[in-house]
C-alpha cells in the first residue's frame, strides 16, 4: 500500500525534492505523507494539501486511506 | 432545498470557529480529530465543535461544501482554515493566533474559554461545556 501511494505521489509531483510515505501503525491504513516541491513554493498550506488529496483521490474515497497525515513543503 | 447542507452552511457562517470532528470535545473519537482540538484549544480559541458521527450525510455534505476530503474541518468566520496538519502547524508558529486576531473581534482571547458543540444529526440545542 505504501508502494501505491508512492507511485500515485510521484506521478503527481515529478519534481518532489523529498517524497515519503510512512505507514504509521503497520496496519496499511493510517499514513503520514511527506512531500517536498518547487510547485507548492508560492501556495497556501490549504492549497498544498489540496494537491496532496488530489493526488491521493482514490485511495481516500475508496477507503484504503483510514488516516493521513501530511506535511509538505516548498522545495528544496 | 437541502435542510442539512443548510444548517451545515448556517453553522459555518454564523460561528467564529468550527471544528468538525469524530465525537465531541468530551469524548473524541479519532486523532487527528484531538490534535485540531488540542491546537485550537492551546491558543483558547472559542470552540464551536460539531460532531459529523451521529449521521453520515453531515460528513458527505460538509465534504461537497468544503471540497476537503477528511475530518476534522477547521473553519474560522466562515472560511476553511484546513484539518489537523495545518491547524497544527500554524498553532506551532504562531500564525494561528496572528489568523485569529485578523478575523475576530478584539478581545476574543482574553474572553472566558468557551467551547459548545451543535448538533447537526437532531437536536438543534447548544450546551455549554465549559469545565
Amino acid at each position: 500500500m505504501v508502494g501505491r501511494l508512492e507511485e500515485l505521489l510521484r506521478a503527481a509531483f515529478p519534481d518532489a525534492t523529498e517524497l515519503s510515505v510512512l505507514d504509521r501503525t503497520g496496519g496499511g491504513d493510517h499514513f503520514h505523507v511527506t512531500v517536498a516541491s518547487p510547485r507548492f513554493a508560492d501556495l497556501s498550506l490549504l492549497d498544498q494539501h489540496r494537491l496532496v488529496y488530489d493526488a491521493l483521490a482514490e485511495p481516500l474515497a475508496d477507503g484504503t486511506i483510514h488516516e493521513l497525515r501530511m506535511t509538505t513543503r516548498g522545495a528544496p | 432545498m437541502n435542510d442539512l447542507k443548510d444548517r451545515i452552511k448556517q453553522t459555518i457562517e454564523s460561528e467564529d470557529v468550527v471544528l468538525f470532528m469524530k465525537g465531541t470535545p468530551e469524548r473524541v473519537f479519532c486523532g487527528n480529530s484531538a490534535r485540531a482540538l488540542d491546537a485550537l484549544r492551546g491558543v483558547g480559541a472559542p470552540v464551536t465543535a460539531v460532531d459529523v458521527l451521529p449521521d453520515p450525510r453531515i460528513r458527505q455534505e460538509l465534504s461537497a461544501l468544503s471540497n476537503w476530503p477528511t475530518i476534522p474541518q477547521v473553519f474560522v468566520r466562515g472560511e476553511l482554515l484546513g484539518g489537523a496538519d495545518i491547524v497544527e502547524e500554524l498553532a506551532a508558529t504562531g500564525e494561528l493566533r496572528e489568523k485569529l486576531d485578523a478575523a475576530l473581534s478584539d478581545g476574543w482571547s482574553s474572553a472566558p474559554r468557551e467551547e459548545r458543540v451543535i448538533d447537526l444529526a437532531g437536536r438543534p440545542t447548544r450546551f455549554p461545556l465549559v469545565p
